[in-house]
């Protein structure tokens, strides 16, 4: 494959055909900061959080997805770039709960994003759905990146027993007819939860020790045990 | 959000794929488990055991002390005991020179051939080589064995046979550059399930075409470009019906044929009688479909079988085996990147069992006991009197139990297995269990087979030991501890060891065969210094990443695809086959054939399984039955039925699905409230020795609620 020699903070670049402007970055060590991106996903430009300037385009243009072009010149931190990673921070911030997002706070830290900026924003704050004996989801903590349902989908499992569900600010993440998991196609394999880039999914045994519970509540908690004596009907509800 | 005291690198110790785990832990407590990206076994995908599967560390039923039975026991009469109140509580000494005694006691008065152990393909490979040394050094046994018996061994015997060697020719990962593969009595999905994300990724990212051979509708029938749904037992036919198909319309490539295989003009006689319309009549599976598998297997440019206990899990086991040896033999699909033969091997490290001689007919490397250089190299090694090893044959594990009677095996030393469970005809195996003199268990809970011990010592789980695990595709990777044992509860290879000093000593021999080990890294040099295989494989060069075996020295890379220069026979081997039929074929008494598996969510026996919240989320053995034989049962989805062969029955409720073909049930055998292994047959094999777990007849009757074990449990899942 032939290369493409490009420019990218100044520097000139020379990476094979059909690198992506994010990689080509990566190659001489301009770290681009992504929230939505993965490497083992497809990325998807979602976050728009990588965004970066080419000079002749209209817009800013997300690094994850827009591979290298022949004398590309490519600024990864403009005062542009700078000020929309910043806000879409801010925006992020302001409905979600980041709590456990350490990589996104380092990145308002670096870009001096203010939490606060929209305090009149309505924060999503949706029940933690508890309904199987491996994972929780805590949807307020859900920035919709998609690695999950990607790694549920054609990324990694081909299980599909997530997606996308509601429009606009009604989106989250959720399962087809909003069924308790065990009853979708899921096979619990957690490949969703080794993504979340947030702690929105999470080992329950991980959930329950947060709670305070020792470990021999959580190994309770987590498995009810069964005695010939106890009876017990195994259905499970929509939290 | 927990801040993790430590997270530790290691490996599953679920199935034979091998994923590379990192364990994060608080106080001890294995909180979380992720899986490192950059892996090249799992690249950062796991199953719910390898992610969520390690709860029963914990469980309060777990063993912790060794343990000694209040009531002795006696041969004929044993009983098992699952409560604690029957075992008295004891120090290591005591239980360690217990053991002792009446292991020396046994053997001196009934010798070598009184003696036997089940090894462990969970345990690590310091674990095995250690215990096996210890049968083989000090009582001068071959009657040493695990379940490798009970799931490739007639695999294993067909591919020494054809090839001299015995396990997966390729890597794993190389599935994406199959341009064609075939799936065989492997449920891939369920029972290696990263393996099987790789498969669907080659037929859904890069083009591959897969063929799946199965009696079952199985979740990779959804992927694949052909579905043979033959009826259980019949491989044969169907293999070399696809032989036959090959030779007819000149698909052979005769340069490799010619080259690198003997036997040919024998084997295309054998095969006349073979035609597609005959193996239809026989498999019940479309005669086109035949050919057009066998067309696009032999004109791939690379292609691959992959296999698993559908084909070595019955009477001619090693026959079905040979099948597809013969099939990658015809088109020179083996040896090359891409192509191959791919036995799946199924527990984490029965490979690695395999290799450290947890095998009646073989020590370390697959040298063979009845070969006298051999003995001799393990006499040196061990510190033997030349002579001293013993050049017999041993019994298999089957063999073993059914040897247990005065003048036969008197001793049996179980670890980490549980026989009461995985073997057929559970009826019998119990009788078995009953004659015997004297049984250790060494283990985590007292399953249906340390119930009947006489001596429970505590071993840890693979969290709490450093050791190495062998993949299925020959990959020795380290396991790493990551948290002090519970309890008392001691290292297997630290258990082995203090009881073959003591053995040692009672038994007055004037040499030690040595077993000053302070790590195990020094057990795995001892292997490296007598297998070649193992020579180049060190604790040192294991800490990056694991070595591919073999290694045949310290700068030795290791090889991630066999046989690109020959077979270690020399010529590969055809074997003209017959077919022979499953021993016990579906009548009108007995009208559907039972095969027996696992699901995704169990492991084999479930004693590590059913002490975790795996249990939770599939609780309740369930039979599979095609809509067409539950329509004429009068059997609804849900219903309790009755399954009943001719050895045992079992009430479970029926899980009415297309996912078995019709004539077909199908029941995991992981529940011992309904334990398939009731009702299956205890033929074997004549070479491998394998049990015939796949097929036998089987009558199916509607049952009462109260007729369940546990009626309260009712499971309802969507997964397929």
């Amino acid at each position: 494959m032939s290369n493409v020699t490009l420019t990218i903070d100044g520097q000139t670049v020379s990476v094979p055909a059909g690198t992506t402007i994010l990689q080509a970055a990566q190659s001489i060590g301009a770290e681009i900061p992504a929230i939505c991106y993965h490497e083992a996903c497809t990325p998807n430009a979602l976050c728009r959080n990588c965004v970066v300037e080419v000079e002749g385009a209209r817009v800013l243009v997300a690094s994850c997805v827009a591979q290298v072009a022949a004398n590309m010149v490519v600024y990864t931190r403009s005062p542009r770039v700078e000020r929309s990673r910043r806000t879409i921070l801010e925006m992020l911030a302001s409905a979600v709960d980041l709590s456990e997002a350490p990589d996104i706070q380092r990145m308002m830290q670096e870009y001096s994003a203010d939490a606060q900026r929209f305090p009149q924003a309505e924060r999503r704050e949706i029940p933690l759905i508890d309904d199987n004996p491996m994972y929780v989801r805590d949807y307020s903590k859900c920035i919709l990146c998609w690695r999950c349902v990607q790694v549920c989908a054609d990324d990694a499992q081909f299980t599909f027993a997530i997606n996308f569900s509601g429009r606009g600010y009604e989106t989250t993440i959720g399962t087809f007819f909003g069924k308790p998991m065990p009853a979708t196609t899921c096979v619990f394999c957690g490949q969703c939860v080794g993504v979340c880039p947030t702690g929105a999914l999470k080992p329950k045994s991980e959930w329950l020790l947060e709670q305070g519970l020792s470990i021999d509540q959580v190994f309770a908690a987590t498995r009810q045990e069964r005695t010939g004596a106890e009876k017990r009907t195994r259905t499970w509800r929509r939290a | 959000m927990i801040e993790a005291d430590r997270v530790v690198a290691t490996i599953c110790p679920y199935c034979g794929v091998g994923c590379n785990l990192q364990l994060h832990l608080k106080n001890d407590y294995i909180y979380k488990v992720t899986a490192p990206f950059e892996s090249v076994v799992n690249h950062g995908n796991l199953c719910v055991k390898g992610r969520f599967g390690y709860d029963f560390i914990y469980h309060p039923r777990r063993v912790t002390t060794p343990l000694i039975r209040k009531t002795p026991q006696q041969p004929g009469s044993r009983t098992q005991a699952f409560d604690l109140d029957e075992w008295r509580v004891v120090s290591w000494d005591e239980a360690l020179d217990y053991t002792a005694d009446r292991l020396v006691e046994i053997y001196h008065r009934d010798g070598a051939d009184a003696m036997a152990v089940y090894l462990c393909a969970k345990a690590t490979n310091e674990d095995n080589y250690l215990l096996q040394k210890l049968f083989r050094a000090l009582f001068r046994t071959n009657n040493v064995d695990h379940c490798t018996r009970l799931c490739h061994a007639g695999s294993v015997v067909a591919l020494q046979q054809a090839i001299g060697s015995s396990a997966m020719s390729n890597t794993a990962a190389e599935v994406i550059q199959n341009d064609v593969f075939i799936v065989t009595g492997s449920n891939t999905t369920e029972n290696h399930p990263i393996i099987a994300l790789q498969m669907k990724a080659a037929v859904e990212k890069h083009g591959a075409k897969m063929i799946v051979v199965d009696p079952r509708r199985l979740e990779l029938v959804d992927f694949a470009e052909l579905w043979l749904p033959l009826k259980p037992g019949t491989n044969v036919p169907l293999f070399t019906a696809m032989a036959h198909v090959i030779i007819e319309e000149g698909l052979v490539n005769e340069k490799f044929v010619a080259e690198r295989t003997e036997g040919y003009a024998e084997f295309v006689r054998s095969v006349e009688e073979f035609t597609p319309e005959y193996a239809e009549a026989v498999c019940g599976v479309d005669r086109e479909l035949i050919r057009r598998a066998a067309r696009l297997y032999a004109t791939a440019e690379r292609a691959a079988i992959y296999w698993g206990m559908g084909i070595s899990q019955l009477s001619h086991g090693t026959a079905s085996a040979l099948s597809l040896i013969h099939l990658a033999f015809l088109t020179g699909h083996i040896g090359r990147e891409g192509t191959g033969l791919n036995p799946l091997r199924g527990q984490n490290n029965v490979q690695g069992a395999s290799d450290m001689g947890a095998m009646p007919f073989h020590y370390p490397g697959y040298m063979r006991v009845d070969n006298p250089e051999n003995a001799a190299k393990w006499e040196r090694a061990w510190n033997v009197e030349p002579g001293g090893l013993n050049r017999k044959l041993g019994l298999t594990t089957t063999e073993i139990l059914s040897h247990a009677h005065p003048g036969g095996v008197r001793a049996l030393y179980i670890m980490g297995e549980n026989p009461m469970m995985s073997e057929p005809n559970l009826n019998l195996t119990r009788h078995h269990m009953q004659q015997l003199e004297f049984i250790a268990a060494q283990d985590l809970f007292i399953n249906e087979s340390g119930a009947f011990a006489d001596v429970f010592l505590p071993a840890v789980s693979w969290a709490e030991k450093d050791g190495t695990f062998t993949n299925t595709d020959r990959r020795v990777q380290r396991v790493r501890q990551a948290l002090p044992p519970r309890g008392q509860a001691r290292p297997d290879w630290q258990i082995i060891r203090d009881l073959a000093q003591r053995i040692e000593a009672r038994l007055g021999r004037s040499q030690s065969a040595g077993w000053q080990y302070t790590h195990p890294s020094e057990i795995l040099a001892e292997v490296g210094r007598v297998a070649p295989e193992y020579a180049g494989v060190t604790y040192e060069r294991l800490e990056q990443q694991g070595l591919q075996t073999p290694v045949w020295d310290a700068r030795h890379p290791g090889t991630p695809y066999l046989f690109s220069e020959g077979f270690p026979r020399g010529r590969g081997k055809f074997h003209p086959l017959e077919f022979v039929p499953a021993v016990e074929l579906p009548d009108d008494e007995y009208p559907f054939i039972l095969t027996t598996g696992r699901v995704l969510e169990h492991w084999h026996g479930g004693t590590l399984t059913r002490h975790s919240h795996l249990d939770d989320l599939f609780p309740e053995a369930q039979a599979q039955i095609n809509p067409v034989d539950a329509e004429m049962l009068g059997i609804r989805d849900g219903l309790p039925v009755r399954v009943a062969s001719r050895r045992g029955q079992i009430v479970l409720r029926a899980a009415v699905s297309e996912k078995t073909s019709a004539g077909v049930v199908f029941i995991p055998f992981h529940f011992a409230e309904a334990a398939a292994n009731l009702l299956t047959i205890d033929a074997l094999d004549p070479q491998a020795k394998i049990p015939e777990f796949k097929a036998c007849a089987v009558q199916v009757f509607p049952a009462r609620e109260e007729e369940l074990a546990k009626p309260e449990i009712r499971m309802e899942r969507g997964r397929y």
